[in-house]
C-alpha cells in the first residue's frame, strides 16, 4: 500500500470491560462522552446513566465496552482528560463486578398461550407488573446472559416488545469507589 | 453490472454514475488514492480551489444556479475543518452537496494521528447527515446514499468521510437501481384537506399576502412556474425573503419586493396588516418577523414546508402543509380553479389601495450625488447595464448584500446566490466561480463589499487558472459597513475595529493575479466603466469608491414590529439609537 500511515498493528485478544464513569451532571455531558467513544472509534456495548447524588449533581455512567488491553487504557485515559469527568473506574479489573440490568417485557396472547407465558415468567422470578385479558408486560432483572434467556424464552410465548435499561455494576465486597 | 474495483475508483464511479461533471476540492495525503482515481479519467472535472471553504462556497454556487447536486473532495484533518464554514452555511440555506473527506486508516482513528480530526463528529451538526465508511462492502451504498439523502426533502450538505485504507481495498461495486435510503422518505404530497382549507381561506381573504422563500427555489423551476400561475389567479399581493428572490419576477406589478430587516416599506406593512398570509417554503426566520408578538398580528396563516420541524417553529400557523412546494402548489392551483371562489373583490380592492399608499411612499428613494458614487446608484447602474443579459449575481454579506437585494431585479430563479442563514463574509467570489463553471457563457457577478471580499481572495487563482470571466464589483466604503452601521445606531458611534485599515490596491492586486483592475470613483464615470467591465472576457475586480457613511434603509431595528421601520429620510430627523430599545439591543 502506497500510504505515509503506519501498518495496521497485528490482531490481539479483545476482552469487556465494564467502567463507572463519575462526572458532572451538567448539559452536554453526555454527548461529550459518546462522542469521545464514536470519534475514537471505540464500541460501546451498553451505557446507562443517571444522577446518582442530587446535591453536588453527579451522575454515574456504567459503560460496558470492549478492546484489547491498549485501547481499554486509553479509552481511561480519554475519559478522565475530559473536564466534567472526576473518575472512572475499571471495574472489571477489580474481580468480577455485580452486573445487573432490568427488562421490560410484553407478551400478547390468549388461552392456553397466556397461561404459559406467565407459568415461563414465573419459573424465571419474573414479576407481573400489568395485565389485560390478552397481554402482560414482565419486569425481570438480571446478568446480560439471564436477560437474553428470558427474552429469547418469551420470543416463543407471545413477545411483542421489549425495552432495557443497560448495565448498572458495583464491584462486589465492602469496598466502594 | 458488479465490478471489482479499489475504493478510490469506486468514489470515481459513483460520481459518474451520478452524473457529476464537476468537483470542487483540494489535495491531501488522505484523499491521494481518490485524485490518482480522477487523474485517469475525463468525465468528472476536478476544480482546484485555494483553500477549502471556497470549495464548498462554489458547490454551492454551482449547485444553487443549476440545480444540480454540488460535489467537494477534502482531504482529511484541516481540509475537513476549513470546509466546516461552508457546510454550516449549505445546511442553513439548504443547499443539496456531496462533500467527500479523506480520512486516516481506519487502524489510526483516535490515535491523533497526522492530520487526523473527528470529521463526522465535528460536522455533525452542520451537515443533513454523515458517514463514516470503515468497510468496502458499505462504499457503493453510502456514496449514492449520500445523493439520496442531500436532494430529498429538505436539501442539505452530507459528507461521506473514507479512511485511506478503504480509498486502497478492493471490494464489488454496484450501481443501486432504485437509489434511496432504507428508512428516510420524505413527505413530497401534501396532506389534500388541509390544502383543501387553505384554498378556502385564501378565498375568503381582505387582505392577503403570499410570503415565499427559498423552498420554493430548491423545488426546482416547476414550483416557480406554479407559484406566478397562482399568484395571478388569485390577483394577490407577493412578498420575498432574501433567498427567494427570483421565484416572482421582481419586475411585476403584485411584486412588493423583498421582506424583513431591510426589506420594503410596503411588503413590510403588508405582512403586518394582512389577514391571511400564504407562507410557502419560507422560514419565519428573525430577519422576517422581526419581534414576534407583533408580527402579523391579525393574520391566520397557512404554511407550506417540506420540513416538519419549520412548523411551528417560531410562529404558529393555522393551516400546516407538509410537503414540497411544487407538488402543494400544484394542487393549491387546481383546487382554486376548481372551487373558483368568489372573492371579495371591494375588500380586496381596498387592500390594493393600501398597498399602492404605502408603495408612493417610494422607500428605495435616496439622495444622489454629484460628487460622489451613492452604492445604491452604483447597483442601481449595474442593474441598468446588465438588463437583459445572462446574468446571475452572487453577494458577500454585508451592507452592499442588503442594497442588491434591494436594487437588483430578478425575474428568474436560480440567478441570484446569497449566504442568507449564516451571513457568511467570503461567500460570493468562490460561488460566482461555481455559477461560472456551470454557466460558462454567461454573465457573473460577485456584488462584494471591500473587507468581505478579503476572506476569500485568494480565490481569484482559480477564477484565473480555470479562464473563469467572474466580475467583482467592490462596493469600497473603507468600512465593514453593515458593523459600522450597527455601531451608529446602538453604540454611539464609537467604530469599533470597523475601519478598513490597510487596504489592498484592489487594482494592483486584480493585476498581480493576472485579471483586471478598474477603479472608479466618479459617479459620471460609472457607465463607461462598468460598460468596460462587463466587455471584459477576464476576471475583473472593479473598485467602486462609494459613500462611506451610507446607511442601508429602509430597516427594521431589533426588537421592533414591521410596522416601526425606519425609513432612509428619516435618518436626518431622529436620533436612532433613541428609538432601540435596551431589550433590542441584546438581539442582534
Amino acid at each position: 500500500m502506497k500510504s505515509h500511515y503506519s501498518d495496521a498493528p497485528q490482531a490481539q485478544p479483545v476482552a469487556r470491560h465494564t467502567l463507572a464513569v463519575l462526572v458532572d451532571n451538567e448539559p452536554g455531558v453526555l454527548a461529550r462522552i459518546s462522542g469521545m467513544f464514536s470519534g475514537r472509534g471505540y464500541n460501546i456495548e451498553s451505557l446507562t446513566v443517571s444522577e446518582t447524588e442530587h446535591e453536588q449533581h453527579r451522575s454515574r455512567i456504567t459503560i460496558v465496552t470492549s478492546g484489547t488491553a491498549g485501547v481499554i487504557e486509553q479509552i481511561k485515559a480519554q475519559l478522565e482528560r475530559l473536564v466534567p469527568v472526576h473518575r472512572v473506574d475499571d471495574l472489571t479489573t477489580h474481580g468480577e463486578a455485580l452486573e445487573r440490568e432490568l427488562a421490560l417485557v410484553k407478551v400478547v396472547g390468549r388461552g392456553d398461550h397466556r397461561v404459559e407465558a406467565l407459568r415461563l415468567a414465573q419459573a424465571f422470578g419474573a414479576r407481573t407488573v400489568d395485565a389485560t385479558l390478552n397481554s402482560f408486560i414482565f419486569e425481570y432483572t438480571g446478568t446480560i446472559d439471564e436477560v437474553e434467556r428470558f427474552i429469547k424464552v418469551m420470543a416463543e410465548a407471545g413477545l411483542v416488545e421489549v425495552a432495557r435499561t443497560g448495565i448498572a455494576a458495583l464491584i462486589r465486597g465492602s469496598e466502594g469507589l | 453490472m458488479n465490478e471489482t474495483m479499489t475504493g478510490a475508483d469506486m468514489v470515481v464511479r459513483a460520481l459518474q454514475d451520478q452524473g457529476v461533471e464537476h468537483i470542487f476540492g483540494y489535495p491531501g495525503g488522505a484523499v491521494l488514492p481518490i485524485y490518482d482515481a480522477l487523474f485517469h479519467q475525463e468525465k468528472v472535472r476536478h476544480v482546484l480551489v485555494r483553500h477549502e471553504q471556497g470549495a464548498v462556497h462554489s458547490a454551492e454556487g454551482y449547485a444553487r444556479s443549476s440545480g444540480k447536486v454540488g460535489c467537494v473532495l477534502v482531504t482529511s484533518g484541516p481540509g475537513a475543518t476549513n470546509a466546516v464554514t461552508g457546510l454550516t452555511d449549505a445546511l442553513m440555506d439548504s443547499v443539496p452537496l456531496v462533500c467527500i473527506t479523506g480520512q486516516v486508516p481506519t487502524h489510526l482513528i483516535g490515535s491523533d494521528a497526522f492530520q487526523e480530526c473527528d470529521t463526522v463528529g465535528i460536522t455533525r451538526h452542520c451537515t443533513k447527515h454523515n458517514y463514516l465508511v470503515k468497510r468496502i462492502e458499505d462504499l457503493p451504498r453510502v456514496l449514492h446514499e449520500a445523493f439520496y439523502v442531500a436532494t430529498h426533502g429538505r436539501p442539505g450538505p452530507v459528507v461521506v468521510d473514507i479512511p485511506k485504507d478503504i480509498q486502497f481495498a478492493s471490494g464489488t461495486y454496484e450501481r443501486p437501481r432504485d437509489n434511496q435510503h432504507k428508512t428516510y422518505r420524505p413527505r413530497v404530497k401534501g396532506d389534500l384537506e388541509s390544502i383543501r382549507a387553505a384554498v378556502k381561506l385564501m378565498g375568503e381573504a381582505k387582505r392577503p399576502v403570499f410570503y415565499t422563500g427559498g423552498g420554493v427555489v430548491n423545488s426546482g423551476p416547476e414550483a416557480s412556474i406554479l407559484l406566478r400561475e397562482l399568484v395571478r389567479l388569485t390577483g394577490f399581493p407577493i412578498t420575498s425573503t432574501l433567498m427567494g428572490l427570483g421565484a416572482y419576477p421582481a419586475s411585476d406589478k403584485q411584486f412588493l419586493g423583498m421582506l424583513g430587516m431591510h426589506g420594503t416599506y410596503e411588503a413590510n406593512l403588508a405582512m403586518n396588516e394582512c389577514d391571511v398570509m400564504i407562507c410557502v417554503g419560507a422560514r419565519f426566520d428573525d430577519r422576517i418577523t422581526g419581534r414576534l408578538d407583533a408580527f402579523a398580528p391579525h393574520s391566520r396563516k397557512i404554511h407550506i414546508d417540506i420540513d416538519p420541524s419549520s412548523i411551528n417553529k417560531n410562529v404558529k400557523v393555522d393551516v400546516p402543509i407538509i410537503g414540497d412546494c411544487a407538488h402543494v402548489l400544484e394542487d393549491m392551483v387546481r383546487l382554486w380553479r376548481s372551487s373558483a371562489p368568489p372573492l371579495d373583490t371591494a375588500a380586496l380592492t381596498e387592500w390594493w389601495t393600501s398597498i399602492e399608499g404605502w408603495r408612493g411612499r417610494n422607500c428605495l428613494a435616496y439622495r444622489n450625488s454629484k460628487d460622489i458614487i451613492k452604492p445604491q446608484y452604483a447597483l442601481q447602474r449595474l442593474e441598468a447595464l446588465t438588463r437583459g443579459r445572462d446574468v446571475y449575481f452572487t453577494t458577500e454579506v454585508g451592507q452592499h448584500q442588503m442594497w442588491a437585494a434591494q436594487f437588483l431585479k430578478f425575474e428568474e430563479p436560480n440567478h441570484w446566490m446569497t449566504s442568507g442563514g449564516l451571513g457568511t463574509m467570503g461567500y460570493g467570489l468562490p460561488a460566482a466561480i461555481g455559477v461560472q463553471m456551470a454557466h460558462p457563457k454567461a454573465l457573473v457577478i460577485d456584488v462584494a463589499g471591500e473587507a468581505s471580499i478579503l476572506m476569500n481572495m485568494q480565490e481569484m487563482s482559480t477564477a484565473m487558472q480555470y479562464r473563469l470571466p467572474v466580475k467583482i464589483f467592490i462596493l469600497n466604503n473603507q468600512y465593514m459597513g453593515m458593523v459600522r452601521q450597527w455601531q451608529e445606531l446602538l453604540h454611539g458611534g464609537r467604530y469599533s475595529e470597523s475601519y478598513s485599515e490597510a487596504l489592498p490596491d484592489f487594482v494592483k492586486l486584480a493585476e498581480a493575479y493576472g485579471g483586471v483592475g478598474i477603479r472608479c470613483d466618479r459617479p459620471e464615470e460609472l457607465d463607461a466603466k462598468i460598460e468596460e467591465m462587463i466587455s471584459v472576457d477576464r476576471p475583473v475586480i472593479f473598485d467602486c469608491r462609494v459613500d462611506p457613511a451610507e446607511n442601508c434603509f429602509p430597516m427594521i431595528p431589533s426588537g421592533k414590529a414591521h410596522n416601526e421601520m425606519l425609513l432612509g429620510d428619516a435618518e436626518a430627523d431622529v436620533d436612532i439609537g433613541a428609538v432601540i430599545d435596551e431589550a433590542g439591543k441584546m438581539l442582534v
